[in-house]
Formats: structure tokens, sequence, C-alpha cells
């Protein structure tokens, strides 16, 4: 199907506008009356109809129509929002991501969603508790068409066409007697009846609810009718328990009416948008030149900034990340032809050959800095969608939460954002459920009923470090102790030399659980331990700090990048290898006659400490060195956890930022090497795995 | 109706062999080549093809041939298949020819040295040309890597 090609930019596109409405309908939730916030909702969801109409997935493009007419009157200001409104548009928002995630899976994108369809169709009738005193105000003034009679673009088109070939059209509003028990069998014969002699192109309420009992005495239809209006009067009035029928013909004059009042409608809202893009317009100038905080220019400045954010959004394009690894791969083939070219010049010693290279190699380092950048990306994409788990999850647990990010724009290589979302899930909903208590024991703890969770991500050297801190009651020492003792974690020995932190750590154990009650969001005993061998596989840290009744703080060490590590090049003869700077201690020179002989096993004594000595020309069969005859070696101490081990090499030849690459499918995971980079001179050179090297 | 097939000709010893040309990336002269420690002795290394790291294995060694010193002639063959990418070291490769699909016959037991398994079948060229295919996946299965790998523990 050739719609293909655009499916993938459907589904990028459909996520982020699924994102902004999740996110403005959260600040909405905290300021219902800001009908800014809604035309922005607005426009997001009428784009997202617009693009799954185009693209064929129906239910989601009906879904959001329903939506769009609910907002369309919350943003014209017959109807308020309410909790009702609020809870049935953020269930759509999770029904309309499930279709969307099927779509992605390669389905159909086909759900069931007339049950949330009927919902929002009740909040356009003004059904819903609280707002239908906004609803009903703006229907008396039109009294013939009512706003829940009005017909979409579809359905008058239909009527105009049937009348232009020839058919009648008629508004039959048919009333059923007081004391008619079965109200719907009745309204289902006149259906019956009507459907045999012509079309019911709109009904209200609709044919779902009549099915249901759920209408008054009356209902009416616009009716596409191929007998006379007085055969339709008669045939109806047979039907029994019928009161009265009133059937107005419907000609192209009324129908122009009833295209005009919803022109109304839509005028007066771009009337809305453009007044407020005026207000904005104006005042944001005058802000800049006055910098007086005016109260009005304070009321324009959220709408402003959302503009502002708008117009930075589209900046960017969307390139695929394998378009990303041939440009990483092709710019370190430059890097190798440069170095060669800087070889070749030294040679030639002619000095304007030697400034053009010096030139490239400027320019070509200033272009590395920018293709490794290309693949870093904000966490802001995986912190976006915390807000929404936040609120959800307070609202099932009843409690109070506020979720605070700080540092979003914070960097990462994209291969980390993919991967870290899981882990940070699992701690966030450990630490609402379990970190936050419940109102009432905050209040009796002496702390505002308002739990807090902060999120925070920030740059430290050469890692970006992710917290999470609740203001909950903290880690139960004691009682972690007692569990990982009773499930077998540790031994009544270990646990009396273990010091707090070291307890702590305790609830990353496998098969650990220290909620009393298994709850469906976190404490089913598996989680933690996953959520440590998940970010360790990333080459990070997860440690936690608490104090008991003030909180848990889980702070997640992550390396910048995947792709680049530091590391430091050594030389076991004629080969090359590079060993992770993350794991070396230091680097020393040990004389022979240090090495101890301990059990057959190599030793040597290492500040207060004995450590093995390792060498690395014997576990990797090096071909042509083994220190053995040297009275004293170069050798470097790695660490592995609190293990630590001295390796014995050839020589350090340099340390540097190298390029990580897999040494591909056929090989597989080998034990000793965790992969290869390419050297300045084409050659490649071997990353040693230090976690391997230590037992 | 019989086919065309175009393949890549490439030498080991005294005979021709042949693997389909869809499946071949590049010929590649030879380069320097990486050791791997802890791999079959018929694993080389790997080399680097413009910025990806590619393992090459001495396809004399993978049918376990006499392996010979590199000439002038050696070429690494890159393939590609089932999502491996791998090189071959052979003696020679310097044809591509196109042959018919009825002229393949299965292979005879043992070929040159060579398990019928790692062969998919032999085609007549001419009068006294005898051209060996590649069963290429067989040839990089690596379920038999790892039997040797844990036999060299």
């Amino acid at each position: 199907m050739e719609m293909n090609q655009y499916l993938s930019i459907f589904i990028d596109e459909a996520g982020e506008h699924l994102q902004s409405l999740n996110e403005n309908m959260l600040k909405l939730e905290q300021a219902p009356e800001d009908i800014g916030i809604v035309q922005v909702i607005f426009r997001s969801a009428h784009t997202l109809k617009g693009m799954s109409a185009t693209m064929g997935f129906e239910d989601l493009a009906s879904l959001t129509h329903d939506m769009e007419n609910v907002l369309d009157l919350v943003r014209n200001e017959k109807l308020k929002m309410n909790s009702t409104i609020f809870d049935t548009i953020f269930q759509c928002l999770d029904s309309l991501e499930g279709m969307v995630q099927d779509v992605v899976n390669g389905g159909t994108g086909k759900a069931d969603v007339s049950a949330l369809v009927e919902q929002l169709k009740a909040i356009v009738r003004g059904e819903a508790p609280g707002s239908s005193a906004a609803a009903s105000a703006s229907a008396s003034d039109k009294p013939m068409v009512a706003t829940e009679m009005l017909l979409d673009q579809y359905q008058l088109s239909v009527l105009e066409q049937s009348i232009d070939s020839g058919l009648s059209v008629f508004h039959v509003e048919v009333f059923i007697r007081d004391d008619c028990v079965l109200k719907a069998v009745r309204a289902y014969m006149v259906f019956d009846l009507l459907e045999k002699n012509g079309e019911v192109v709109k009904s209200h309420p609709s044919v779902q609810d009549i099915e249901q009992d759920k209408f008054e005495k009356s209902f009416s239809v616009y009716y596409i009718s191929r007998i006379s209006q007085e055969e339709l009067t008669a045939s109806i009035l047979k039907v029994s328990e019928i009161e009265s029928v009133t059937v107005l013909p419907v000609d192209r004059s009324v129908l122009e009416e009833l295209d005009q009042s919803k022109e109304a409608t839509s005028q007066q809202s771009f009337q809305a948008v453009r007044e407020t893009a005026a207000g904005a317009a104006a005042t944001a100038p005058s802000g800049a030149e006055a910098a007086k905080p005016a109260a009005k220019a304070a009321d324009a400045a959220p709408r402003t900034a959302a503009a502002g954010g708008a117009a930075a959004s589209g900046r960017t394009i969307r390139v695929d990340i394998e378009r990303l690894d041939t440009l990483m791969n092709l710019f370190s083939e430059l890097l190798i032809d440069r170095a060669r070219l800087e070889q070749l010049a030294s040679e030639v010693r002619r000095g304007d050959l030697t400034e053009t290279v010096e030139h490239m190699a400027r320019v070509s380092s200033d272009l590395q800095n920018i293709v490794l950048k290309l693949r870093m990306v904000p966490v802001e994409s995986v912190f976006n969608r915390f807000p929404r788990m936040v609120r959800d999850l307070a609202k099932s647990l009843d409690k109070k939460l506020d979720l605070v990010i700080t540092g979003a724009e914070t960097e990462l290589d994209r291969t980390v954002i993919d991967e870290i979302g899981d882990p940070l899930v699992h701690l966030i909903r450990n630490s609402v459920d379990h970190g936050v208590e419940q109102p009432a024991a905050r209040a009796a703890a002496g702390k505002s009923e308002t739990g807090t969770v902060q999120l925070r991500a920030f740059h430290s050297g050469n890692h970006v470090f992710i917290e999470i801190e609740d203001d909950g009651g903290g880690i139960n020492r004691p009682k972690v102790t007692e569990i990982a003792i009773k499930r077998g974690v540790i031994t009544q020995e270990e646990a009396k030399k273990l010091s707090d932190d070291e307890l702590n750590m305790l609830i990353f154990a496998p098969g650990f659980s220290t909620a009393d009650k298994i709850s469906d969001i976190s404490g089913r005993g598996v989680g933690l331990d996953v959520v440590k061998s998940k970010i360790e596989s990333l080459g990070g840290s997860v440690s936690v700090t608490s104090e008991l009744g003030k909180g848990s703080r889980f702070t997640i060490q992550l390396p910048l990048t995947l792709s680049i590590i530091s590391a430091m090049l050594i030389k076991l003869g004629s080969e090359k290898f590079a060993i992770p700077l993350s794991s070396i201690v230091e680097t020393a020179a040990i004389r022979r006659d240090e090495i101890r002989d301990l059990q057959g096993n190599k030793v040597i004594q290492y500040r207060n400490s004995v450590i093995p000595v390792v060498s690395l020309a014997e576990v990797l069969n090096s071909p042509d060195y083994r220190e053995d005859g040297e009275a004293e070696t170069e050798t470097v101490i790695i660490r592995k956890g609190d293990k630590m081990a001295a390796v014995l090499v050839d020589e350090f030849i340099t340390q540097g930022e190298v390029v990580l690459k897999t040494l591909g499918n056929y090989l597989g995971n080998q034990k000793l090497i965790s992969g290869a980079t390419i050297l300045g001179d084409g050659q490649v050179a071997l990353i040693v795995d230090p976690n391997s090297l230590i037992k | 109706m019989a086919e065309e097939l175009k393949v890549i000709v490439f030498a080991l010893g005294q005979e021709e062999y042949g693997i389909e040309v869809d499946k071949v990336r590049t010929i590649e002269r030879m380069m320097p080549i990486t050791r791997v420690p802890k791999t079959p002795a018929f694993v080389k290394g790997v080399i680097n093809l413009r910025g990806i790291v590619i393992p090459v294995i001495d396809l004399r060694g993978r049918f376990g041939l006499e392996e010979t010193a590199e000439s002038d002639n050696s070429r690494i063959i890159i393939v590609a298949v089932n999502e491996l990418e791998v090189g071959f070291i052979v003696d020679s490769a310097n044809d591509v020819i196109d042959i018919m699909d009825d002229t393949i016959d299965v292979p005879p037991e043992v070929v040159g040295g060579i398990k019928a398994k790692y062969l998919s079948g032999v085609a007549k060229i001419g009068d006294n040309r005898l051209l060996i295919l590649l069963n290429l996946s067989e040839v990089l299965n690596r379920s038999e890597i790892i039997q040797l790998e844990q036999f060299g523990e």
C-alpha cells in the first residue's frame, strides 16, 4: 500500500500530538478556566483527527471527532470543564494511545470506542452533572435548531443532495404517551417504520441511547423520506401509545440556516483565536520594552510562551537513526584519512600543504563534535510521560502528589534514552506506591498532605545523573533486614556487618519486596532487581539513600553515550587493546619480585590489601609477548564493584575517546572482548572487558 | 524453464567455487586483520571495512583444508546472509559467470574434501569445468562455532 511511506510519519506525529494533548490536559486541570489551553488542545485533537482519517484509521478519527465536539463547546464557553469531563478525555487519550500503539505494532488501529464515544456525546448533550446549565443556556436562544441537533458537514451534504434529487426531507419529532411502559419498544417500532420508508440521517438522542431507554418522552430525527408528509404522519400515529408527531419539511433554506448556525459557532471560535493571538502579540512587545510586570501582561504571558514553544518544535527534522550511524561510520573513515594525510604532509614538508591539512584537522574535529551531538536527545522525551502517569497513580491510590521535574533538557545518547524509560517508570511507581504515604498518615506525621516526587536530571563530568526523590516514609531498614534474612538474601551475621547504605541496597536484591500488600502498581517482588540489572547493562549504576520518615532518593548514574567511551590503549607485543577507563583505578609499574605466589595464585600487595595479578598476555593468548622476562612490568589496577585486580600489560600507548563498535553478529558475545574500535591508522583494536578479568 | 544464475567464482586450491552474486557485498584485497582471542582457528579476526568491523574467516580452515600463506591473489569476499556479515579469505576471486540452474547437480558426498552439507550443488560449465556452489547459511552456521568455542575451553 502506498500509504506505507507515510505510516512512520503518522506514528511519530500522532505520538507527538497525544503527548501534547496529555500535557495540556494536565495544565488545564490546574487552570480549568484558561481557554487558551483549550484552544491548543482543540488544535492538536483536530490535527490528529485529520491525520487519522487520511490514513484510514476510522476508530481513531471518530473518537477524536467526538472529543473535538466536547472541546469545541468548552472553548466557546458553552461548557465548563469538570472532573467527569477530564476523566473521560483522559480515558479517550489512553484509548487513542492504545490504538496508535496497535498501528505501531502493525495492527489496524481498530478498537471498540463506542462506550467512550457515547460518554462524549452525553457530555455534549449536557447530560454530565454540572455541565447542563451552560449547554442548555446556549441552546435556548436558537429555538428550532437545538445545539445537539446540529448536523455535521457530511450529514448536511447528504440532506442537500437528497433535496436536490427530489426526495423529501423531514424533521420528525415524536412524542410518546406519558403512561407508556416500554418507551424503547415504541421508539423501535417508529424507527422500524421509518427505515422501511426512507433513511434516518440523524437522531437525537442517538439510536443507541433510545434503544437503551435513555430518553425522556420524545425524540427527533432528520429523515429522508420516500413517502409524503401526510402518509408519514399517519403511519407513525398508527403505532400505539404515540401521543403526537410533528413532521416539518426541510428544504434548502432551512438547511442553509442550519449550516449558518454551525458557521456562527465556528466563527465565534475563530474570533476567540484571533483575539488571543492579538492579545499575545500586543502584550509581548510592551512587556519587552517596559519590563514592568503589569497584570495584563502577566495574564497573556503563558499564551505567548505556548506560541514560542510551538515555533521551537518546528525547527527540528526527523532522521532515521541508521543514517546517523552511517554518518558516524563515514566520518570515522574520514578521520583515518586525515591521520594519513597528516603523516604524508609531515613527510613532504611543504608549507601550504601542512597548512591545509592543519585546517582540515580543525574542521574535522568540529565536525566530530557535531556528529556526536546528533545522537544526543534531551531526556525530556522520556520524562514527559511521567506527569500523566503520576496523576493516574495518585488518583488510583487516593494520594495527593506533585511531580517536580527539573533538568529535562539534559541530553543523553539516543540508545540510552530508548532503554532508560522502563527502569524509570519502575522507580517512580515505587516512590509513589511505597514511598509517599496516604494523606492522613502524612498529616499525622506533620507533613503537608500533598507528597512531592522530584525527578531530576543533570550532567556531571562524563556522566548523566537521574535522581528520583520522594518526601515519603523512607526505607524502614530493620524491616528490610528482617525480610532479607527471611528470604535468604543475606544471613543474620552478614546483616550485622552491613552499613546503612548497604542495607538500603538490599531492596535491589532479586526476589525482594517490602510491600505488605501486593498492589498492581508495584510490589510483586520482581522489579527493583530488574531495574538494577537494566541500568548496569547500560553501563550505569544505581544507588539509594534514605532517611526514615523523611524520604528516599534513588540516584542513577549513566554514561553520556554508549557509542563513545574513554579508554586506555595498551600494547601486548604487536597487538593493541583498549581498556575502558571507567574500570581503571590507576596505572603503576610493579617489580617482578613484588609478585608472590599464594597457593598457586599470583598476588601482590596493594594499599593494605592483597589483590590477584592477571597476565593479560596469557589470558588473551598473545602470540608474541610474555612479561615473564621483565624485571618491572606496566600494570593497570582495575576494579569491579569492591574487587580489584592488577593486570599486567606490555606498554601504555595513550588514553582517549574511542568509538565503540560491535564485533558483528557472527562472532556474537565474546567473554573477554566487549567490542572493537578503529584506531587512527585504520586498524581495529579490541576492547577488553575488565569485568571478565576479575573472578 | 531453466533460470539463469549469476555467481562470483573463486578458487580454493585446485577447485572452483561459486556464491550467488546477490549475497556478495564486495570483494577486497587482503588487509590487516586483528586477531580475536578465544575463537576457533579458522576465525582469522576482524577487519575495518570502511568504518564497520567485520569478522573474517579462512574458508580453507572452515572446510578443514590445509591453510596456506596468503598471496597477491588472495581476496576477502564479504558476504551478507541472514543478517550476518562475514568476510571469506579465498585464494583468488576473478570471475562472474552466468549458469543455468538446470546444469546444477546434487553434490556428491565429498567434493574437494568438503562435506556435502556445506554445498548446495555442482554446476557443469563447458566440457570439463566444474563449479561448486556453497550453501552459505550452513557455512555460516553459528551453532557450530558455539560448539567449537565450548570445545576450546
